[in-house]
């Protein structure tokens, strides 16, 4: 069995967030660059799944469109445990061409097991995994929160209004993973920091794909007001607030 | 000239960061309290690889330099040195004297277990009457002709208790002063050792120090490092290393502390405005951050003399001097930045100022680097 991690290369989750151009551009300027969260959930739980079921995973690949300076990001994959990677230069404008992308690649290299993060949280799009299950025409599962292997067979699940749904699936498919996918993402270890480099990294050319949309311009939410202190015994006072002036109740 | 760290190197800063803050950051205040020793953490240190992580990989270890290391160490120490220290002592002195001067079945019996982080070590060198005067040592070890009998004691030995392998340091043949002294590899299960109860210090409360008493302890000859009498040289060579780690360990101590002192100071507010828009925190700031700034320079010049095999006891001496003396300045400072919550222990400053004020002590005092300087800098 093989597995594919769809990651993406995006801001520090701490950075802070300046527009430039006119507010149509994100200010790149001094970002640190991380793989995307659920990315990363993603490929821990791959990981954790090739650990344990001996044999069952020949390997896992790590798949990014991005430039070349999103191979630092591709880097930390291999070293938390990926065995290959792939990066398709081109830069990852909208989620379309992105995921249009993804699936030239595979339709080539066959994947059983194709792992996406719900969204990114750069821009939030949360559209790659389902556009590549069409281009494909992958059975996909969206916000999965469990992957496993039990008696050769698939075992999936996914949160749903109180309660939880187990699914089996065949492969190949696209499991689109939330939070909980696995517990914490791995922390790459000496070993695997010094092999990271000698792991194959391959370069793919893109091919020709045009852009269906594009961002006109940013804009930050408005800044939090103070927060009021209401002393415990002034009751009073809490509810004048919350009636006349959160108007909330 | 090159200050670009490589992507390795970066990597390395960010798990070592990445661990402290998951793995060590919630229960730091607790551990210092109650003197617990960080088991659980430690095992996970363990399979980061971060012990051995720069010892050659046909032992087991990682294979990295001593850049890595110290951006480890720094970033480890930032939350909690105490885990600092029990890297620096297996790293740097024990497994980095075994690796250099030990023979291949030493290295064979007692590197590989330390180099994957099976087993942690602890260095035997300060007595109640021999700290840095450590050419005045009363423990002993006679020549039995297969084995060395060793009989005394020693006394603030970090790991004392959580390691399995010691290198002690005693005197063969006191006629020969520091001449006479050897470096013995000692397995702590032998019989006739026994552990001091745990010390109550100041700080680094959670790291495992005790005093280790020799009574005919019988150690094989085999386990002797280097020729007959090189136990000194050995000391003093091992510790031109060890202080590397200590500095980084200060650095690690002065950066944290600038780090929440920072943070602090643009949220809490005086006089209708964020105190770090006082001139008088603003600029404590700014001499904090430069301290530090020349902290790591010195450190980073040090670890690239060693990994270039370029001489660097001065540079080491030069850098832990600087590094624990800033990491007390800097630390009593951040304490002031935090005023009274500074001074309890919820904002961890309060801990890192006792923390720091080891790394003037321990390694060589700070009085000891200046002998070193001067001596190196008088001798031209």
């Amino acid at each position: 069995m093989k597995i594919l991690v769809c990651i993406s290369n995006v801001p520090d989750t701490t950075t802070k967030i300046k527009f430039v151009n006119n507010n149509t551009t994100f200010d790149i300027n001094g970002v640190q660059w991380i793989i995307n969260p659920w990315d990363e959930l993603a490929l821990t739980r791959a990981i954790e799944i090739k650990e344990a079921n001996a044999g069952a995973v020949e390997n896992i690949t790590v798949i990014n469109v991005g430039l070349k300076t999103t191979e630092p990001t591709i880097r930390k994959a291999l070293a938390i445990g990926a065995d290959k990677a792939i990066r398709i230069n081109a830069e990852p404008k909208e989620a379309y061409s992105v995921a249009f992308q993804l699936a030239e690649v595979i339709k080539k290299e066959k994947f059983d097991i194709i792992l996406c993060g719900i969204e990114s949280c750069d821009y939030n799009g949360a559209s790659v995994g389902g556009m590549l299950s069409e281009f494909l025409d992958y059975p996909s599962i969206s916000a999965v929160s469990f992957l496993n292997i039990e008696n050769r067979q698939l075992k999936l699940k996914r949160e749903i209004d109180g309660g939880y749904e187990v699914i089996s699936i065949i492969t190949p498919f696209i499991g689109i993973v939330q939070k909980g996918i696995a517990k914490d993402a791995r922390i790459p270890n000496m070993r695997g920091i010094m092999m990271a480099k000698t792991k194959p990294l391959q370069v793919v050319e893109p091919v020709q794909v045009d852009n269906y949309t594009e961002f006109v311009s940013f804009f930050h939410p408005k800044p939090k007001t103070a927060c009021k202190k209401v002393d415990p015994e002034n009751v009073k006072e809490l509810v004048n607030l919350l009636h006349n002036e959160a108007k909330v109740v | 000239m090159n200050f670009k760290l490589t992507e390795e190197q970066k990597m390395i800063q960010q798990a070592a960061k990445d661990f402290a803050e998951r793995e060590l950051l919630h229960d730091v205040i607790e551990r210092d309290e109650k003197s617990i020793y960080p088991t659980e953490a430690m095992k996970k240190i363990v399979d980061l690889g971060f012990i051995g992580m720069m010892t050659d990989p046909k032992w087991g270890g990682g294979g990295m330099d001593t850049i890595c290391y110290v951006l480890a160490m720094e970033e480890i120490s930032k939350i909690d040195s105490s885990v600092g220290v029990v890297l620096s002592v297996t790293n740097s002195l024990i497994i980095w004297g075994i690796e250099t001067y030990g023979t291949e079945a030493q290295k064979e019996k007692y590197l590989r277990p330390l180099a994957t982080g099976e087993k942690i070590g602890a260095f035997l060198l300060s007595e109640p009457e021999a700290g840095s005067d450590a050419t005045s040592q009363h423990t002993t070890a006679e020549d039995k002709g297969d084995y060395y009998l060793l009989n005394g004691t020693k006394n603030w030995i970090t790991n004392a208790n959580c390691a399995s392998t010691y290198i002690v340091i005693a005197q063969t043949y006191p006629e020969k002063k520091h001449k006479g002294i050897n470096a013995l590899i000692v397995d702590k299960n032998t019989p006739g050792i026994t552990l001091g109860p745990h010390e109550n210090k100041m700080g680094m409360r959670s790291s495992d120090t005790h005093s280790v008493m020799f009574n005919d302890v019988k150690v094989p000859k085999e386990n002797r490092i280097g020729e007959n009498g090189f136990g000194f040289t050995f000391a003093m060579k091992t510790l031109d290393g060890g202080r590397i780690g200590i500095a980084a360990q200060a650095l690690g101590i002065a950066s944290g502390a600038f780090e929440r002192a920072l943070k602090y100071s643009k949220e809490r507010k005086a006089f209708g405005t964020e105190i770090c828009n006082h001139q008088s925190i603003a600029f404590k700031l700014a001499d904090m951050a430069v301290k530090i700034e020349n902290a790591r320079n010195l450190c980073f010049k040090a670890a690239w003399l060693k990994d270039q095999h370029l001489p660097y006891a001065v540079a080491s001496s030069m850098a832990k001097l600087y590094c624990a003396d800033i990491a007390m300045e800097v630390t009593t400072e951040a304490v002031q930045i935090h005023g009274g919550y500074g001074y309890v222990k919820d904002y961890h400053v309060e801990r890192l100022m006792r923390e720091a004020k080891l790394t003037q002590i321990y390694e060589g005092t700070s009085e000891v680097q200046k002998i070193v300087i001067s001596r190196a800098i008088l001798k031209g």
